[in-house]
């Protein structure tokens, strides 16, 4: 088991930029989660780790040892591949039994390993199958116990959810977790699905045309987003765009709206400021808005979905469309059309100065 | 629903006739092997006297060993040569490689009887002469882009993240590719090998060129004794290859299911 480092690591496909100066530390025994949009680095960021192309600059260390120029059969690492890649003439158990045999481990450690790893992923009756018997779920099962079998010092995982649907893939996140909590190893996973970043990891990094965005535990970054694309990427956000007045920001329209949270920017400079549409409170002109929350904006709701524990509003207000996600408490709901108020705390706002 | 009918009618009508274009001449031979007149004359007298007379004939003996070595000779070199070739095309970007791919396809059009006077020119000149090394060669140069354009068919639907995976469990180059590429790969290297096997088995135009008295191969031998005579020998060792050679085929195609799984 080891942490990984990534420090200032380059990497351009001609004149494409795939990585651009990112550094990032891998703590040992974490869950880490690269989530950005296709396109954003974050697989090229996996596959320099892994070792199947090496970075133009920087470097990249496993456990203190310097490996940018080490392929990726000397780094010990395990790697679950998107579509799992499980040799399709090799049975479940030989698939597991790859990476120890390629060592030249003997045959009763072989077998006693695989045994424990197809049983750690709850398959150990299944070692006689071919992969193409089992089902999306069990070949995810059977490309993890063969990635971790070996025992490497890192995991890393590619997108290794995308191809199950939803119910599974729910099932397959809480079994991985436990798998990675039971051992305990450094793992680091590739994803765009924002929902399974924040429910799996310890900590995220969010990458965008080959930057680090930020990173930091996923409670952080949904809390405060240094950026509007960290804001609007992982989860929904609601930006107000202005100048800040040292406390906030002015609207163009000469609205203020204070923000306690987030980077500090003078005064008179480009700014933004998020606000997530759960903090919002919203209601009609007649009931009292919490006495907390200063800003307050008035508006009329355009649109409402449904979604059982909750009802998602869409506020036009000069122009915009604001989003606010109201529970479902059993109170009155409201129609399209309605006026309603706006409110919410400047604790609940967070300051993003303009980049 | 009468036309329908009708045309199943046609349909089966057509098979029969192409299976009977196809097999007649052969079962036919292959009948008048055990005839006793040596003119094809009936009534059937039955006779394995052409056999055992076969059996007597040394220089056409001597062929079809010569024949079947250069055949096994040429498949084994060429399998191996083209198989890692097309593994080399699969994997590795380098200078020239499109031209190289697009130098593969000409010799397949190429007639033999360009090739094998080119051959015949070309051997001379360097030294190698006539004789039966030189039929190997030709053999194996005719044969490899066969097998290149049959692995490389098969590599096509061979998913890189296979050796990816294998390399980060650790294997080397070599394990990679015994373990992992080649299995896949096989049914494509079975097929090419038997592609090469016909090519040179049945090779006449070029090996033509290349024998002399002394070293030639079957087909070759089979024209010069027809030449000189037609005695229905040929129709008993053309039979016996017959026999052998589709006896091979099914067996290859039985184990390797052409196709079939995955």
């Amino acid at each position: 088991m080891a942490g990984v480092q990534v420090a200032n690591v380059s990497r351009s496909f001609g004149a494409h930029k795939a990585l651009d100066d990112v550094s990032i530390d891998f703590a040992d025994g974490g869950f880490y989660a690269l989530l950005g949009p296709s396109g954003s680095g974050k697989t090229t960021l996996l596959r320099q780790i892994a070792g199947f192309d090496f970075p133009d600059s920087g470097r990249i260390a496993i456990g203190g040892e310097s490996v940018e120029r080490v392929p990726v059969e000397k780094r010990r690492i395990g790697m679950v591949f998107q579509n799992y890649a499980l040799f399709p003439n090799m049975s479940v158990a030989d698939n597991v039994a790859f990476g120890l045999s390629v060592r030249g481990e003997p045959k009763a450690t072989i077998a006693m390993e695989v045994q424990r790893a197809l049983d750690l992923v709850q398959l150990g009756k299944l070692g006689a199958r071919k992969p193409h018997q089992l089902s999306g779920g069990q070949r995810q099962r059977v490309a993890l116990a063969r990635a971790i079998v070996t025992k490497p010092r890192v995991l890393l995982l590619d997108e290794p959810l995308g191809a199950l649907d939803k119910a599974l893939r729910v099932d397959m996140q809480i079994e991985l977790k436990r798998i990675q909590r039971e051992i305990g190893i450094t793992t680091i996973f590739v994803t765009h699905d924002q929902e399974e970043a924040l429910t799996m990891s310890d900590r995220i990094g969010i990458l965008r045309d080959g930057r680090l965005v930020q990173e930091g535990p996923p409670e952080e970054i949904y809390d405060r987003p240094q950026s509007e694309f960290a804001a609007t990427f992982l989860g929904d956000a609601n930006i107000f765009r202005g100048d800040a007045t040292g406390s906030g920001i002015k609207l163009p329209d000469g609205t203020t709206i204070a923000a306690s949270t987030g980077a500090s920017v003078p005064a008179g400079a480009k700014a933004s400021c998020a606000v997530r549409p759960e903090r919002i409170q919203i209601s009609t002109g007649a009931a009292k808005p919490d006495p907390a929350n200063a800003n307050t904006l008035k508006g009329q709701v355009s649109k409402r979905i449904f979604a059982g524990n909750n009802s998602t509003y869409f506020v036009d207000r000069d122009g915009q469309t604001l989003k606010v996600i109201v529970q479902n408490t059993g109170a009155e709901r409201l129609a399209e059309g309605e006026p309603v108020v706006l409110s919410w705390s400047p604790d609940s706002t967070v300051l993003i100065a303009a980049a | 629903m009468a036309t329908t009918r009708i045309l199943e009618g046609l349909g089966r009508f057509y098979i029969v006739l192409l299976l009977g274009f196809l097999y007649l001449p052969i079962i036919i031979m292959a009948a008048m092997s055990f005839n006793a007149s040596p003119f094809y004359q009936l009534p059937f007298e039955w006779t394995t006297d052409w056999y055992a007379s076969l059996w007597q004939n040394d220089q056409l003996i001597a062929a079809t060993w010569n024949s079947i070595e250069i055949a096994i000779i040429t498949t084994l070199i060429s399998t191996v040569l083209g198989s890692m070739a097309s593994l080399a095309l699969y994997r590795y970007e380098f200078r020239g490689k499109k031209v190289l791919q697009a130098l593969l396809f000409p010799p397949i059009a190429i007639p033999w009887l360009i090739t094998g006077t080119a051959m015949l020119i070309f051997f001379f000149g360097v030294g190698i002469g006539r004789g039966l090394v030189a039929i190997l060669l030709g053999h194996v140069a005719l044969a490899l882009p066969y097998v290149i354009v049959v692995v490389s068919a098969r590599l096509q639907t061979f998913a890189p993240e296979l050796e990816e995976a294998a390399r980060s469990l650790g294997a080397n180059q070599w394990q990679v590719t015994m373990r992992v590429t080649l299995p896949w790969i096989m049914p494509g290297v079975i097929a090419g090998g038997l592609f090469a096997f016909a090519v040179s088995f049945d090779q006449f135009v070029v090996s033509y060129f290349l024998s002399t008295p002394g070293q030639t191969t079957l087909p070759v031998e089979i024209y010069a004794a027809i030449r000189k005579g037609f005695t229905p020998e040929i129709n008993a060792v053309s039979t016996i290859i017959i026999v052998v050679s589709m006896a091979l085929m099914l067996l290859t195609a039985r184990f390797f299911k052409f196709g079939g799984e995955k």
